[in-house]
């Protein structure tokens, strides 16, 4: 287990005692010192948690690497569905985090970060196309790879390959049109 | 088709090969219409979405050189030109574009669909790829392949050559939905004839 990675870990559990964070290598190694952790953070309290993580001068994240999600739907063992992913690094520090938010239908909630990474606008609307999660306070949530109207949240696991019909659902043009 | 030489002397002067020559040109013209020139002056909408462009590029470009059946003038607005490409896949979102540029030429105009994406949809069997451009706009001619080497959308722009000698310039009533040819290389190019020649 990296030192660094760790002493962020222990310093999460001081600052917040009352959560359960549950670190968790991504991958497991055999070379411990090369692992990288994995905390879980609930919802209500994701926004305190982050600007902790990008204002403590030990920590220092300043920058949010990547921000997705994952669903769990008949995934062995998985308690919740939704696990929105924040892959955080510190470019002064030389570290990384990801932390976990995992969220259940029917109404998925997050609190948006974008009043810290200001960079986490888009892809919060891309997790909001693809998998319906809402972030509340988001400046703009709107669908970024679909269109306006477009119905479904399609990386969702029980939507269907095919779609639902979405790629036939054209006005045919023909010559007589032209 | 009759040049008008058979009547000519052979001890023409020189004005009088002039008018000869004058005679033929005159009389091509006028078999063919402007069929001959049209087929000899395509101006392709390069719609390159996915790899199939890279392809379109090279045949562009100076070792294949579409320049040679007179389709190299590519315009990127449908106000000027009479032939898409479409090359590569399409997505539920572009689709509607390539209807409304469709739309936007002028008559007459021809759709190739190069690949195997853009006419079957491929391997890109999802909600998001429209499954053959055919369905939803009338096709001419299909170019196969994943991507097609450069030689097989030459013989693409060949037919479509030939349909425009052939067919001309006919209303939109009489031609229908498209011709729906598909091509085959007529060229092959390898290596066992170089290999062949030094032994």
């Amino acid at each position: 287990m990296s030192k660094a990675t760790q002493a962020i870990v222990d310093l999460l559990a001081d600052e917040f005692s009352d959560i359960e964070f549950a670190p968790a290598p991504l991958v497991e190694c055999k070379n411990k010192e090369r692992e990288q952790l994995c905390v879980r953070v609930p919802p209500d309290r994701l926004l305190e948690v982050m600007r902790f993580l990008h204002d403590d001068e030990r920590c220092c994240f300043g920058q949010l690497s990547d921000l997705t999600c994952v669903d769990y739907l008949d995934f062995p063992n998985a308690r919740d569905r939704f696990g929105v992913t924040y892959t955080l690094v510190s470019i002064t520090l030389g570290h990384r985090l990801w932390v976990k938010c995992f969220v259940n239908d029917p109404d998925p909630e997050v609190p948006s970060v974008t009043c810290v990474w200001k960079g986490a606008d888009w892809p919060e609307r891309e997790v909001y196309d693809l998998f319906g999660i809402r972030f509340t306070g988001h400046p703009d949530l709107r669908r970024i790879m679909t269109w306006e109207g477009f119905e479904a949240h399609p990386l969702r696991k029980d939507y269907p390959l095919h779609g639902r019909g979405e790629r036939e659902d054209f006005k045919v043009v023909t010559r007589e049109d032209a | 088709m009759g040049l008008g030489i058979a009547g000519a002397s052979f001890q023409a002067s020189k004005e009088d090969f002039l008018t000869t020559r004058l005679d033929y040109v005159v009389d091509v013209i006028r078999k063919h219409g402007v069929n001959w020139t049209r087929k000899n002056s395509l101006w392709p909408f390069p719609f390159a979405t996915a790899c199939c462009g890279i392809e379109l590029m090279a045949t562009g470009a100076s070792r294949y050189d579409i320049a040679r059946f007179g389709a190299e003038a590519m315009r990127f607005t449908p106000r000027q030109c009479d032939l898409v490409i479409c090359a590569g896949r399409v997505a539920i979102k572009m689709l509607p574009v390539l209807q409304r540029l469709y739309l936007q030429m002028a008559e007459p105009k021809w759709v190739i669909s190069m690949g195997a994406c853009a006419s079957t949809g491929g391997v890109f069997d999802t909600y998001a790829v429209v499954q053959g451009i055919d369905q939803f706009l009338p096709v001419d001619v299909y170019v196969p392949g994943c991507p097609p080497r450069p030689e097989t959308l030459l013989e693409g722009v060949m037919a479509i050559q030939r349909i425009v000698e052939n067919d001309g310039v006919r209303s939109s009533e009489e031609r229908g939905r498209g011709m729906r040819l598909a091509v085959q290389p007529t060229v092959r190019v390898g290596l066992g004839e170089r290999e062949e020649s030094k032994s």
